[in-house]
């Protein structure tokens, strides 16, 4: 019993990491209706420009708020740039523009800052958590960041107009236009407040898995794998789905014998499609009802 | 998060292709063919090695682009498929002796059979979803193949050399080019058979659903069967182009068919036009010859440079290859008038 929940308490760490990710994910796909590939090597790039900020001298939490800044407009440049000119393209073909942006910003990460692993600082310190061997204080303010986060963007989408817009923009866009809202803008915003949470997730998950320009391959696969199985319309079942995610992968390699590192996640993975089989829209999301 | 998203208009994720505007006409189809028959007897036995792998791989993308721009249906996971085929084949070559030309079928049943096994799960998702539980067959692959039960077949981690068959009846031809005459021959019969399968009831059936899933059932089309049928057919064209692959390169191992050649396929399949078939030979020579060119531009940016030249193919033709032909024949019938 005692190394169930022992493993349970180190999925829902490791689970923190797949749900701050999961979270990113869920945002950009309500703005923009894709999937974005590419999100995982935009939060790299930002935790790289924070990284060089605290290179330079700046301290931490002067380097976190500038590169929230800088991943907020990078996120919406990227979008007026590169991604309005395909708004009438094939879906697949924006896809395509994923993988190539994907290329892009990892080639260009790893020739600015070589690809040799880094340390980089967490502001939560390393010590044991409440006196647990499995989970760190960084671990817990990683989790309580994500919860932080999740409560913000609630509000946010509730409560304000502004979010109230974005939300109208990405469900019904014509009405939404008939009713004054520049939804080529809101699409931006949501780029840029998808790319300013992926910068938070990567600054957080930098600390556990070391920075490199590769850092972020893994983690996303778990990030999409979480936000699908929590419902790609439900940013809570985004995060619920990230620690699931977490605590799945770790009872696995627990307690399937013969499942190493290599197995976990193939079977996380196959658990995942099981789940999607029974529930098809995830286990939050809502059934869209298609018009005929 | 709000409750008008409960009702969306149908999003197509895939355009509508008509059943004609998905071949080339019988012109076009002679000229393409002759170049294909008389380019190796002037080229280096290198570039006829590139050449075979051309076709492989477009044979490969041909078959993504049944199960894409046929019946809707979208998949991350065609690198499993492709592993399978090529596994087979250099199995069956290696540690049974079979010949090479009686492995292919085989190694197409037997994907068929996985195709359509892995469409029954498959049937409930649709879109990302249904990307998602690709893509992690595409994950697993690898990792299945490594397995230690299977070694004594497979050769584990290390892989399996497979030999190069010589031109039989002793024609005066070096191995690469006879294996590309042979390669030439399988596609075109694959080809021949798509279009063909596409102009029947079932590829009507395909393109009803993917155009329209519920007035397709409506109409009586059997979607379970057809959807499964689709994965089936597609799986069973990408597991020859597997094993032509690993007739080709001499070598397989569980490496070689990660998640990143399913991606490729994609791009492949993007670059040459969803849906329309020839285009998948314009989609294989894009990701064969494109990664090489990026290379020689800058070693150390290859990738950025990869990304800015895809970038700029679906600026200027987002629906790729396909656009350009249909630009071509106005271009051309224009001409005619005057």
């Amino acid at each position: 019993m005692e190394l169930f929940t022992n493993q349970v308490l180190a999925g829902i760490a490791t689970g923190a990491i797949y749900a701050c990710m999961a979270l990113a994910v869920v945002m950009i796909y309500q703005a923009i209706d894709h999937l974005n590939f590419a999100q995982g090597e935009m939060a790299m790039f930002s935790t790289f420009i924070s990284w060089q900020l605290m290179q330079w001298g700046v301290p931490y939490w002067a380097a976190f708020v500038i590169t929230l800044v800088f991943a907020f407009f990078g996120g919406i440049a990227i979008e007026r740039v590169l991604f309005k000119p395909l708004a009438k393209a094939p879906i697949l073909t924006n896809v395509a523009g994923f993988i190539a942006l994907f290329a892009i910003i990892n080639s260009s990460a790893g020739l600015i800052w070589d690809f040799t692993i880094k340390q980089y600082p967490t502001p939560f310190g390393s010590a044991p958590f409440l006196g647990s061997q499995l989970i760190s204080t960084h671990q817990a303010g990683m989790i309580g960041v994500t919860v932080l986060m999740l409560i913000g963007l609630y509000f946010f989408f509730q409560y304000t107009r502004i979010g109230l817009a974005m939300r109208a923009a990405a469900s019904v866009p014509e009405s939404a236009r008939l009713v004054g809202i520049n939804t080529s803008w809101m699409i931006a915003l949501g780029w840029g407040m998808a790319s300013a949470i992926g910068a938070i997730a990567g600054m957080l998950i930098a600390p556990v898995v070391f920075l490199e320009p590769n850092m972020m391959g893994g983690v996303l696969i778990y990030g999409f794998a979480a936000a699908v199985l929590g419902g790609l319309t439900s940013p809570l079942g985004a995060v619920v789905g990230g620690f699931l995610m977490g605590i799945f992968e770790n009872l696995a390699g627990t307690y399937i014998p013969g499942v190493g590192n290599e197995l976990k996640l193939p079977i996380a993975l196959a658990l995942i499609i099981s789940v999607l089989v029974v529930k098809p829209a995830g286990l939050f999301g809502r059934h869209i009802v298609k018009r005929v | 998060m709000s409750a008008v998203e409960d009702v969306v208009e149908g999003h197509e994720a895939v355009e509508a292709v008509p059943k004609r505007a998905m071949t080339l006409g019988t012109g076009t189809s002679v000229v393409v063919l002759l170049l294909l028959i008389a380019v190796p007897l002037f080229a280096k036995n290198f570039v006829i090695f590139q050449l075979t792998q051309l076709l492989y791989l477009g044979l490969a993308v041909l078959a993504l682009n049944i199960l894409t721009g046929g019946s809707g249906q979208f998949s991350l996971g065609q690198s499993a498929f492709y592993g399978i085929g090529a596994y087979v084949t250099a199995v069956m070559m290696e540690q049974f002796n079979i010949p090479y030309f009686l492995c292919l079928p085989v190694a197409g049943v037997v994907c068929f059979g996985a195709g359509f096994l892995f469409g029954q799960p498959a049937l409930r998702l649709s879109g990302v979803y249904l990307a998602l539980a690709t893509f992690a067959l595409a994950t697993a692959m690898p990792q299945l193949l490594k397995l230690n039960f299977l070694e004594k077949w497979t050769g584990g981690v290390q892989g399996l050399v497979v030999t190069k068959p010589d031109a039989p009846f002793g024609l005066p031809m070096s191995q690469d080019m006879w294996l590309y005459y042979f390669t030439l021959v399988v596609v075109l019969a694959i080809y021949i058979f798509s279009v063909n399968l596409l102009r029947s009831r079932s590829g009507r059936a395909f393109m009803a659903i993917r155009d329209n899933e519920i007035a397709a059932s409506a109409m009586g089309v059997n979607v379970a069967l057809y959807k499964t049928l689709a994965f089936g057919v597609s799986a069973a064209i990408t597991g020859v182009a597997g094993g032509l692959s690993a007739i080709a390169v001499q070598f397989v191992a569980p490496d070689s068919f990660t998640i990143t050649l399913a991606i490729q396929l994609f791009l492949g399949m993007v670059v040459g036009g969803v849906g329309w078939l020839p285009g998948s030979i314009v989609g294989a020579a894009f990701i064969i010859f494109v990664p090489n060119i990026a290379e020689g531009i800058s070693k150390g940016l290859s990738g950025a440079v990869f990304g800015v030249l895809l970038f700029l193919v679906i600026y200027l033709v987002p629906h790729g290859a396909r656009q350009v032909a249909i630009l071509g024949q106005q271009l051309a019938g224009r001409l005619r008038k005057n």
